[in-house]
This record gives C-alpha cells, sequence and structure tokens, in this order.
C-alpha cells in the first residue's frame, strides 16, 4: 500500500520500478546465497565470527563493504561535487586511519580475542566492570552509526524510488531493517560476509564504470573535468582550494581538526570493524586482510574525486541542491546524466545494497557484544550452553533490527554526516585509549580502562549535547529552518563551539586511562605475560579455533 | 584444560617473556611499527593543518596560472602515495622478518608447555 501509492507524485528522475527491480534482484540472490552457504543451526563460533573460516582476501574485500557505507560513497562524492577541495580533504582522513588498524591493532586483536572486542580488554583485567563497561561502549557507538545509515535509508528513498510521503518513506526503512535482520539470523556472519563481499564488489566495479565513463567524456583528461567542474560552479576555481567548507571561520577551521581526529583514530576503534578481524584464522591473514582493505577503500575514493568532480561538471551543483537528497543525490544524478534510468537503477541498487550490508554487519557485532560480554560473562558468568547464547543472539539481532527501524524512522530527517562522525568520535574516544593501552602499556590496569571506557564516552556524549549540533545553529542564510537538532531558534543551550567532540575527548580518555592506572596498585604479571606474548606470537590462536 | 595444567602455560608464558629472543621480538616490532605509526600521524595532520591554516599556499596552482593542479591536491594524493607504500612496505617486512621470529617463539612454547 504505503509502497505504491506515492509513485504517481514522483518528484525523481528516472525509473522508481527499475529502480526497485535492481533493488530486488540483489535481495533474492544475496539472500539465496546467504541460505545456501550458511543455513541451519550454529555454533557461537559459527554464529558470530563464522569460524575464523574466511581468506585473508574474502576479509579484506568484506572489510571495504563494511566501511565504505552510504556515508562514504553518496556523501564524499556530494562533498566533493559541492565544496571540491574540502571534500576530498574529508575523505582522506577515512583512508589514512587504516593505517592504525594495519600497524597497531589488527593481528594483536586477531591474536588475542576470539569472539568480541571485550575478549581483548578484560583480558588481563577484572572480567565484569571491563566487559561492561566495554559493552555500553560498543553498543552506544554502535546505535549511532545504525542510526545514520537507516537514516540514509530514509533520505535516499525519496530520490531514488521517488517515494516522497512520511508513511512510504518509514515503511521502506522498515523494509530494509526486515531484510537485514533475515541476513543476520539466517546467515550468522558467514551470511553477512558473503552479502558484504558481493556489495563491495558490486559499489567499486558500478564507481569505477562511472569513473571511466566520466573521464571519458574529457578525453581521459584531469584538467579538462577540473576546468569544467570550476566552470560550472559558483564557486569557480575557488573549488580547488581549501576553505569552502571547513574554512569559513575560526570555529569550522578547529571543528575538521576535531573530525579529523575523530576519523584517523576512530576507524580502528569500531566494534564492527574489529569484529572483522577474528572471521580469519590468523594474525597473518588478519594482515592481509587490512592490505586488501587499503587497496580496495584507497582505489575507491580515488574513484570517488572524479565521481564528485563529474557531478560538479556534468550535472551541476544547482541541480544537486536541488535534488531531494541534496549533495546525497550527486552520485545517483550523475548515473543518470550518463547512462539514464538504467545507470541509475543500477547506482540505487548499489546504494541500498551498501545500507544494507552495512547495518547487517553492525547487527552481528552488537548482538555478539549482547550476549556473549553481557548475557554469557556477566549475567551467567561464564555458565551457558552455546545453545542458549546463540538463541540470546539471535533475540538481541531482532531487538536491535527493530531499534534501528524505529531510529530510523525518527532520524531520517538528521543529518548522516554528523551521526557517522559522532560514532567515529565515541569510538575514537572510548574505545582506541583502552585498545592501545591494554595492547602496549605494561601497567594498564582495570581502573585505567574504566576511567577511559567512561570518561571517553561520557564526554563525548555531554560535549555533543551541550553543542551547536544539538541546539543554537543560526537558521541558514539562504532560508529555512536552524541545522540544529533542535530547530527552534528559541531554545539554546550549547556552550560548547565545535561539532565534533574529538579534539577533546580523545585526549581526555587517553589521560585518564593513564591517570586511572597509576593510582591503582593493581597488575597481573602473569596475565601480562600470557597477552604480550599470545598477542605477538600467535601462540593459541589455533587450538582456540578448534574447540 | 585442568588448572594445574593452566598455571604450567602461564608459567611457561612468563618464562618466555624473559628470554632475551622474546623481548628482541617485541623491540623490533615496536621499533618498526611506532616510528611508522608517528611518520603518518605527523604527515596526514600536517597536511591537515596546511589545508586549514595556510589555504594560500596550498592553493598555489603548480605549473602555471591556468593549471587545474593545486599544491594542496599533491599532498592529498601524496596521503594516498604513502599509505599505500606504508601497507606494502610493513606486509613485506612482517612476512619476512616477523613471522619467522613470531612462529620460532610460538613453538617453542609448545615445546615448553609439554614438559
Amino acid at each position: 500500500m504505503a509502497l505504491t501509492l506515492p509513485f504517481a507524485e514522483a518528484t525523481s528522475v528516472g525509473s522508481p520500478a527499475l529502480n526497485i527491480a535492481i533493488f530486488a534482484a540483489f535481495v533474492v540472490i544475496t539472500l539465496t546465497i546467504v541460505i545456501r552457504v550458511s543455513s541451519g543451526k550454529k555454533t557461537a563460533e559459527q554464529y558470530y565470527t563464522a569460524s575464523g573460516a574466511f581468506s585473508g582476501r574474502q576479509n579484506g574485500i568484506a572489510i571495504a563493504g563494511d566501511y565504505l557505507s552510504a556515508a562514504s560513497f553518496l556523501g564524499i562524492a556530494g562533498a566533493i561535487a559541492l565544496t571540491g577541495y574540502d571534500g576530498f580533504l574529508y575523505s582522506i582522513g577515512f583512508l589514512v586511519a587504516w593505517l592504525v588498524a594495519l600497524l597497531l591493532v589488527a593481528e594483536l586483536m586477531r591474536n588475542t580475542g576470539r569472539f568480541t572486542m571485550a575478549d581483548v580488554l578484560s583480558y588481563r583485567l577484572r572480567q565484569r566492570p571491563v566487559r561492561i563497561a566495554t559493552a555500553i561502549s560498543v553498543l552506544t557507538v554502535s546505535f549511532f552509526y545504525l542510526l545514520a545509515q537507516m537514516a540514509g535509508a530514509g533520505g535516499l528513498v525519496s530520490l531514488l524510488l521517488g517515494v516522497t510521503g512520511e508513511a512510504a518513506q518509514n515503511a521502506v526503512i522498515a523494509l530494509v531493517g526486515i531484510i537485514m535482520i533475515a541476513y543476520v539470523l539466517i546467515g550468522g556472519m558467514k551470511g553477512t560476509t558473503w552479502v558484504q563481499i558481493i556489495k563491495a564488489v558490486l559499489l567499486i566495479a558500478g564507481t569505477a564504470v562511472i569513473t571511466v565513463w566520466v573521464l571519458g567524456q574529457y578525453g581521459f583528461s584531469f584538467s579538462a573535468l577540473f576546468q569544467d567542474a570550476a566552470n560550472n560552479s559558483p564557486a569557480g576555481e575557488k573549488l580547488f582550494e581549501p576553505g569552502l567548507k571547513y574554512g569559513v571561520n575560526m570555529t569550522t577551521k578547529i571543528d575538521f581538526i576535531s573530525l579529523s581526529m575523530a576519523l584517523v583514530l576512530g576507524t580502528a576503534g569500531l566494534p564492527h570493524v574489529l569484529q572483522r578481524f577474528y572471521t580469519v584464522p590468523t594474525s597473518k591473514q588478519a594482515r592481509k586482510s587490512v592490505e586488501w582493505a587499503i587497496w580496495l577503500i584507497g582505489g575507491f575514493y580515488l574513484l570517488t574525486l572524479v565521481v564528485g568532480y563529474g557531478a560538479a561538471a556534468l550535472v551541476g551543483p544547482e541541480a544537486i541542491n536541488a535534488a531531494p537528497g541534496k549533495a546525497n543525490s550527486a552520485a545517483p544524478l550523475l548515473a543518470y546524466e550518463l547512462g539514464g534510468s538504467v545507470m541509475l537503477g543500477v547506482i540505487s541498487g548499489i546504494a541500498f545494497a551498501t545500507i544494507l550490508a552495512v547495518v547487517a554487519g553492525l547487527t552481528i557485532t552488537s548482538s555478539a557484544t549482547f550476549a556473549h560480554d553481557l548475557y554469557k560473562e556477566v549475567f551467567k558468568r561464564g555458565e551457558t550452553t552455546q545453545d542458549q547464547e546463540v538463541r540470546v543472539a539471535r533475540i538481541a539481532a531482532i531487538v536491535i533490527g527493530a531499534v534501528a527501524i524505529a531510529g530510523g524512522i525518527f532520524a531520517k530527517n538528521q543529518n548522516i554526516a554528523f551521526l557517522v562522525a559522532l560514532a567515529f568520535a565515541i569510538a575514537a574516544s572510548a574505545n582506541l585509549p583502552t585498545i592501545l593501552y591494554s595492547l602496549f602499556w605494561k601497567g594498564f590496569n582495570t581502573r585505567g580502562a574504566l576511567f577511559s571506557i567512561y570518561g571517553g564516552l561520557i564526554s563525548s556524549l555531554v560535549l555533543i549535547i551541550f553543542s551547536p549540533v544539538v541546539s543554537g545553529k543560526p537558521p541558514l542564510a539562504e532560508g529555512g529552518p536552524s541545522p540544529s537538532m533542535i530547530t527552534n531558534t528559541a531554545i539554546d543551550f550549547h556552550w560548547f563551539p565545535l561539532d565534533n567532540p574529538g579534539l577533546v575527548s580523545i585526549p581526555l580518555a587517553f589521560f585518564l586511562g593513564w591517570l586511572g592506572s597509576v593510582t591503582s596498585k593493581e597488575h597481573n604479571a602473569r596475565k601480562y605475560a600470557e597477552m604480550e606474548v599470545r598477542s605477538l606470537t600467535g601462540h593459541g590462536v589455533a587450538s582456540a579455533v578448534e574447540h | 584444560m585442568s588448572n594445574e595444567a593452566r598455571t604450567q602455560t602461564e608459567d611457561a608464558y612468563l618464562e618466555l617473556q624473559s628470554t632475551s629472543e622474546f623481548q628482541a621480538l617485541r623491540k623490533k616490532f615496536r621499533g618498526f611499527v611506532f616510528p611508522m605509526t608517528a611518520f603518518f600521524l605527523a604527515w596526514y595532520f600536517l597536511y591537515v593543518l596546511l589545508s586549514i591554516f595556510a589555504p594560500d599556499f596550498m592553493g598555489q596552482r603548480v605549473g602555471g596560472d591556468d593549471s587545474t593542479i593545486t599544491v594542496g591536491l599533491l599532498f592529498g594524493l601524496g596521503q594516498f602515495v604513502t599509505t599505500f607504500a606504508i601497507t606494502f612496505i610493513y606486509a613485506r617486512w612482517a612476512n619476512r622478518e616477523l613471522d619467522p621470529l613470531a612462529d620460532a617463539l610460538g613453538a617453542r612454547l609448545d615445546g615448553m608447555k609439554e614438559h
């Protein structure tokens, strides 16, 4: 009902029926694959990590599928189309961040953990308090990330499917949530991983086609493309220079530094990214995973540079700003400009596949944290059967899916880029300091971990609540309501000047981790030796996988 | 694993941790990844800070006034080059230099546990 009604009043370009057909084909094909590779009863190991049975290359592709969210694909292309240099500057933080994972985190995590991030963090500390703190932080980060993806789904709908009615958008968000829950319940980590692999291949191939197509229009001359983009833009040649987005005033400048810190240090603290390192058998395969991920993600952002300038040149900022999804519509509009309805349909299908794959990864990670860390280790003190644990994980996945649907409906008019940035900032503040301290610092202990996790989590949330993101932004010059979450400008309780808390909360969390540790005498030399030896030699990983 | 066996294993971990070979492995690993991390963070934030606080410099055209290539664009593409290069160099180094040492120590631990 709701799904078909608004097509009459479609304001979008292309053919909604074709877009839906391509998306439906993706869902049918992937669901068939998920059922074939992985249906049936599962052990906890199979459900959370596919028993570490993927190869490094497969996992690397899946990581790219997990990481290149709609915010990357649509958001960055749009940012480059509208703000040129600054959009490109924004994209680079997402890539450089992977070096933290490669050099400091991936292999050592694989060697010391088995199911969840808390396995590593609680390894040589007191289990219960650290697991509880980690679980709260994992669930918070994943919640904001999920919210961003689901809200993105709502926004995309109006453009891609021509669905403009409120009820219809909600129905599509619910549909995305339900399909995602099906992937997770049927396929567990194995099925989810295959969905991510398929999606990554489609996304990168689709973007590569658009890139070559755009360059072909300009005789493969970058200069000609850039020049045409500048001619088409109200900013003119300012498009090639820094400042259109982040250089407006001192606050936007400092804010970007804060954002770039959150991006670079947050990636290796994102729970759904860390979970992927457990899907390979050894640290060598984890290393290979990150290598592949870096090649693919880096290559993708290079393609996005061309897609962004291509959208500016061939579609034009005016048309992009007039479209329902504004900046997010740059890439789909470019696809339409190049290849008409068919190309738009393909790109729309890929955009939905992107959202599905990312939310599935987030849901499986959150449900693993809930079932393994909270239910099994904390509530039941380790006394549960595999069947019980997996059942709780499945129920958790359904609940998380329902929360994601409700949150997505509630947040569908919110600023997606901000929600993603917030998830990165919390991950960088609450997770990364504790991960690095527990892997590298002998003197780290339980009090340090709790100070750092709670300190990072609370400070980033409090700073956000009292930032201009929530209240107090003046209405935009071109008219319309305040871009703050609370659009009523009479309500203004902000005192923190920046949109992103990272600049304050990340150093604070590192400091608190140090402070907590040096004020507590706890030190478990045996466990420390065990963790350090295992993290560097990989000892015990193979035998841990067997049972 | 019984409690007794676990204690033995943990003692083996303590024992291995104190050997000079293990200390050397740790030193080798940290000696590579820490400076490399410091380098890429410094290089990335140099790019960010110059873009933010020296927009005129980063906005300069390379190769004539009608060029579309700016200094900042080259800095940005340079980030891709260094990220790919560090990935390649680290993986090759770890595969060749680190893994044999780590594997040998892991195997020695298996030997220690059996006694």
